[in-house]
């Protein structure tokens, strides 16, 4: 049986793994090759890095990071923020990244989905959504650059829109739950995984164990993706994993 | 010395760092003479299989494929598996022909790709792990199977008959115990007494 996956997010400032404090600002939390180590010994199923660089110079020490990490450590890596171009994305694949993850640029030039996922196989190219519901709309609508600016895309259209164009998969965020660590947004994840034939992460609210096994009892994702709670070591990943095997949920055992 | 062969198609990179990662060399190869000084043959792939079957033919490699598949050990992974066999039905197109048996679209109600971490199931004691699965296609055969993995119904997981293996699975993303399957595919395989 497939087993339900379980994945840090490192977010990547030149080359220095860093994590917002409720957009306060920014603090350097370590050497991410090490950090990618300790979560692989945890049992992380799989790390996806966002690189949140501005420069070029940023993402380039990015494409290090990738080479060093994936020398030692041998679990998928996705690699997401700031990747505007198929020469982009080959860079980043060349370095070591298994899967791309595309948000803004997307949205931007749906066409470039099509062409990653002509030229490099769906299997790679991963749509990250950041979702936020209107309310006088009623209706979840699609941002972009971090969360910043709104879009008047639909994120219920763009889901079936991507799946058409070849994407491989979905990280969805839920922007009204993220960082409330109250649980994920399971009526949005199951909207979008009941519609979409691909594997969905779902990221954004998880704050304690439950909030997973919740997630995979509650709907049919395939992943749930957090940051600060395994940072901040709130939560492990083991924890995690013991407490979703207890309720029955299929876990990879390490 | 390992020849992966380079037929354009796939991320290579994290393959070569594990192989250089359990001690081997590594040649990334498309030309004859090379690929038959190594000792060992690796088919990878990842994309489309008709693009696939076209550019081994278009770099002419179908003889001296053919040729070392008896004679050498011969590890197909991923996509590289599913060449493997006669026909697939992504670009109704044939395959390599070493293996009887032929690659569908995975279907069923189940999300397409099988992507993420699945047990082996295999009547070899060692294979029984969780590895990395991320494909959309799988291969139908009655023959030759090692190992398999459920996903509504079963995936053809390792394959071998003599010198050829096939993995459908990324041992090269499957932590220490796929790299360790990927090891025991180099050094004979898994069917050998």
């Amino acid at each position: 049986m497939i087993k339900k996956r379980i994945i840090p997010c490192l977010d990547v400032m030149d080359g220095v793994v860093v994590k917002g404090i409720q957009f306060k600002g920014l603090r350097e939390i370590g050497n991410p090759v090490d950090l990618a180590k300790r979560y692989n010994a945890l049992g992380a199923d799989e790390l996806v890095f966002l690189d949140i660089s501005a420069t070029e110079t940023g993402h380039a020490l990015m494409l290090d990071v990738i080479r060093q990490t994936a020398k030692e450590l041998f679990i998928p890596m996705t690699i997401g923020g700031g990747i505007q171009s198929v020469s982009d994305i080959s860079a980043l694949l060349g370095a070591g990244a298994d899967k791309v993850s595309l948000n803004s640029a997307a949205l931007r030039n749906p066409d470039l989905i099509s062409e990653a996922s002509e030229k490099f196989g769906s299997q790679c190219i991963c749509i990250a959504i950041d979702a936020k519901w209107d309310e006088e709309k009623q209706d979840w609508f699609c941002y972009t650059h971090g969360g910043k600016q709104a879009t008047d895309i639909r994120t219920l259209d763009w889901v079936k829109r991507v799946e058409a164009l070849g994407a491989g998969e979905l990280l969805v965020t839920s922007m009204d739950y993220d960082g409330m660590q109250q649980g994920f947004d399971h009526k949005l994840l199951s909207l979008i995984q009941g519609m979409a034939t691909i594997p969905v992460i779902a990221s954004g609210g998880a704050g304690s164990a439950d909030h997973f096994s919740d997630l995979f009892i509650e709907t049919n994702v395939s992943a749930g993706l957090a940051a600060s709670i395994f940072h901040d070591e709130d939560v492990s990943i083991q924890e995690v994993k013991d407490l979703c095997i207890q309720k029955g949920v299929p876990m990879r055992s390490v | 010395m390992i020849a992966i062969v380079d037929y354009g198609l796939g991320n290579i990179a994290n393959l070569t760092n594990a192989l250089e990662y359990l001690g081997y060399e590594v040649n990334i190869t498309n030309k004859q003479d090379e690929l038959e000084k190594a000792d060992k043959i690796i088919l990878p792939g990842v994309g489309h299989y008709k693009d696939a079957m076209n550019k081994i033919e278009e770099l002419n490699l179908l003889p001296v494929l053919e040729k070392l598949k008896d004679t050498k050990p011969f590890i197909g992974i991923c996509l590289g598996m599913q060449l493997l066999f006669e026909h697939s039905e992504e670009g109704n197109v044939r395959g390599l022909g070493y293996l009887p048996g032929t690659v569908k679209k995975i279907t069923g109600n189940v999300a397409v790709p099988h992507l993420g971490w699945n047990k082996l199931n295999s009547t070899i004691p060692s294979l029984d792990d969780d590895v990395y699965f991320i494909h959309s296609f799988k291969v139908h055969t009655d023959q030759n199977v090692v190992a398999t993995a459920e996903y509504d119904e079963d995936v053809v997981a390792i394959v071998q008959k003599e010198s050829i293996v096939g993995i459908q699975f990324h041992p090269e993303k499957s932590g220490t115990k796929g790299l360790q399957i990927l090891d025991q595919a180099l050094k004979g395989g898994f069917t050998h007494d």
